[in-house]
């Protein structure tokens, strides 16, 4: 079977695609989504093959978008809806935390729906196109994360957020769009949610990392080879629910471990992990957990402050190098 | 008598005028207020002797327009209803001794103690139950009649805003967003002339809220919310415009607060002159007379009523006093739904 290169946008489109085709209560919405095909043309061609009920142009109302997807998701439907950029997400705050995320709980509503997130810097977007949301939304219960780094896993956890029966945020990272290629087979696969990847074994110090990061800490990890340090890269892909076995047994065997990821430092997933790991496996650390993160500021504009900002290979290797050393 | 325009002028139904309604609807819409009437004192009775749990926002002197307006859905249509509404819930068929156990935190309680008061659901009822933040409902009821429509299944949804809720953003954007898809989505809007403390003159400045119908291109209606009957049919005339896809309505349902904000509240900044009108106005009574007046309804059947509304109360009481707390460790249970855990509306596609 041949398993053609596919950019990691292509793989998402593929993936929305593949789920519609399959499964017509697959229903699409968002801002600009239909004939222009989204801001980031995601969503190119599926409103000519799959028409406007299922390729919703919506108003310009991020609450009542995702609003909307609850009620389309109580009623029966799989809506994913697009939020143009992840930032205005701040819009559909209360949606997301207080409506969709307590409908199982209090009234054993299945909610199936995904909000697909263009997250992320390095695309000089300035304060307001560029964050990272997932912190926000990680503290509250009954929502669903997924973060993927590679087409491969793009595709995958599309179709695993589709298929899961609770409210997802799918992040999709913007600088990985048309930068990150991989193989991804035609045939239909999904990527379990809550399964980190091993993408790269190692016995000397864990490197763990989500979407932009992971591919730094494979950079890092190819430097610190060359200097006799053998890294483990651990790809989260999920951060709720988290696979933490993995990283533990990881953490276990290496007895160092750096976590890494392009959201601000304070109060980031790197923050629940480091305390997870100071819980469960202290005895086995030989050096404090490392944390390779953004600054704690808004994301800035001009390129080199932005770069200043942003967590990259060389600021990976060099926290990865002091825990080795440590 | 003529369709409601897109202006909100108010619609005046003569009494003679309901000659179209079945005398069981008459009879159900009266056995429902009474319901909702006697349910509610019956709440703030058992809250006096600390049997409720958390707060009571009293719908008493909205029943006309929670009943009549619930009241005029159709089967698969889908009701979410808001803080004082027990009574939508009751004309919609939620049991009450589920209402009762809710309110009491019991493990019998649709939510099994994990929500509180009128945050009811019921699926198979077609009932979604609010979160407390106003207006977070409006654009979910949107989403529901579209799912329909996908489903190629007309689904009219109906939710409610208070005057003060008529102030958030959300009620714009669902607005909206009913109105350029045109979904079938009533919007009631329960105007009792206070939100907690605040007077309407603090909330709009337009003449009527439903005026801003016009602004969205749909249809606004108002009428007396005290009146069961016009509430009704101006809701079941709401519900066949929708679903002869002629979009969405705002009806605006003229009513007063009979009681303060909550239970807690003695509500000394209402205007005595207000209450008292309020009190001619009750919809119960007036509905009643009603019945006599046009003989649907005789004097000596009313005792009977007054029992078999009383006894429906009591067994549910009991039922819910009855029934055992939750399991603490149910606390941590059923955040995420999983194998298969969760239900829909409508019982899937
Ligand atoms: C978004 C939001 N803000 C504030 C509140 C607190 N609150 C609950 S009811 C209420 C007043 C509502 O007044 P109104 O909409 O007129 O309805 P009424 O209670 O009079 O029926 C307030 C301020 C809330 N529940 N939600």
């Amino acid at each position: 079977m041949t398993v053609p290169a596919r950019t990691y946008i292509e793989a998402i489109r593929e993936g929305l695609r593949g789920e519609m085709r399959r499964d017509r209560r697959v229903v699409c919405l968002g801002e600009d989504i239909g004939a222009y095909g989204g801001a980031f043309k995601v969503t190119e061609g599926l409103l000519e093959e799959f028409g406007e009920a299922r390729v919703l142009d919506t108003p310009m109302a991020e609450s009542s978008i995702v609003g909307m997807a609850i009620g389309m998701a109580l009623r029966g439907l799989r809506p994913v809806a697009e939020m143009q950029f992840a930032d205005f997400i701040s819009l559909a705050f209360n949606q997301l935390v207080n409506n969709a995320g307590t409908l199982h709980y209090r009234f054993g509503f299945k909610v199936p729906m995904v909000v697909r997130c263009p997250s992320g810097g390095g695309v000089h977007g300035g304060p307001f196109h560029s964050q990272n949301i997932e912190a926000y939304f990680f503290h509250a219960p009954g929502l669903k994360i997924v973060a993927p780094a590679t087409a491969y896993d793009a595709r995958g956890l599309m179709v695993s957020a589709i298929r899961d029966d609770n409210p997802v945020l799918y992040l999709e990272h913007k600088f990985l769009y048309r930068r990150v290629r991989d193989e991804v087979p035609e045939a239909d696969f999904s990527v379990p949610l809550g399964q980190a990847a091993v993408r790269r074994p190692g016995r000397h110090l864990t490197l763990v990392g989500y979407g932009s990061t992971v591919a730094m800490a494979l950079e890092a990890a190819q430097t610190l080879a060359a200097e006799g340090v053998e890294a483990e890269v651990i790809d989260l892909r999920s951060l709720v629910p988290m696979d933490l076995d993995t990283v533990m047994q990881s953490v276990r065997r290496t007895h160092r471990v750096v976590v890494a990821h392009e959201d601000r430092r304070r109060g980031g997933v790197g923050a629940e992990i480091a305390a997870e790991i100071a819980e469960h496996a202290l005895e086995y650390l030989d050096a404090p957990v490392g944390r390779v993160a953004a600054l704690d500021t808004p994301v800035p504009f001009s390129p080199p402050l932005e770069e200043f900002y942003l967590p990259n290979a060389a600021k990976v290797l060099e926290v990865a190098r002091n825990t080795a050393r440590y | 008598m003529s369709e409601p325009r897109a202006t909100s002028d108010l619609v005046e139904i003569p009494d003679d005028d309901y000659g179209d309604i079945p005398r069981e609807t008459l009879i159900g819409l009266y056995h429902h207020v009474r319901l909702a009437r006697e349910l509610e004192l019956r709440l703030v009775s058992l809250f006096k002797q600390s049997k409720v749990v958390g707060g009571l926002y009293p719908g008493y002197g909205h029943e006309a327009t929670t009943v009549g307006s619930a009241f005029a859905l159709g089967p698969g249509d889908v009701l979410l209803p808001l803080h004082r509404d027990l009574g939508a819930q009751i004309a919609r068929g939620q049991p009450l001794k589920y209402i009762f156990a809710q309110y009491m935190g019991k493990a019998t309680s649709p939510t099994g103690g994990k929500d509180g008061n009128v945050h009811l659901a019921n699926p198979e009822l077609g009932i979604v139950g609010c979160i407390s933040h106003i207006g977070a409902m409006l654009p979910v009821a949107v989403g529901i009649s579209y799912a329909g429509r996908v489903l190629g299944r007309t689904v009219v949804t109906m939710s409610y805003i208070g005057d003060g809720g008529s102030s958030i953003g959300e009620v714009h954007e669902a607005l909206n967003f009913a109105a350029v898809l045109d979904i079938p989505f009533i919007l009631v809007v329960e105007n009792n002339r206070f939100a907690y403390s605040t007077p309407v003159n603090r909330q709009y400045r337009c003449e009527h809220i439903s005026d801003r119908a016009a602004g969205y291109g749909i249809s606004g209606v108002r009428v007396d919310g005290n009146n069961i009957l016009a509430v009704y049919a101006a809701a079941r005339r709401a519900a066949e415009r929708g679903r002869r896809g002629e979009g969405p309505t705002m009806l605006e349902c003229e009513t007063m607060r009979m009681m303060g904000h909550s239970v807690h509240d003695p509500a000394q900044y209402v205007p005595r002159e207000l209450i008292e009108e309020g009190r001619r106005r009750d919809p119960v009574a007036r509905y009643e007379r009603y019945l006599l007046r046009h003989g649907v309804l005789h004097e000596a059947d009313v005792p009977a009523w007054t029992e078999r509304v009383a006894g429906e109360i009591d067994a549910a009481v009991t039922w819910a006093e009855q029934s055992p707390m939750p399991e603490p460790a149910e606390a941590a249970r059923g955040v995420y739904a999983e194998g298969g855990s969760g239900r829909t509306l409508g019982g899937g596609v």
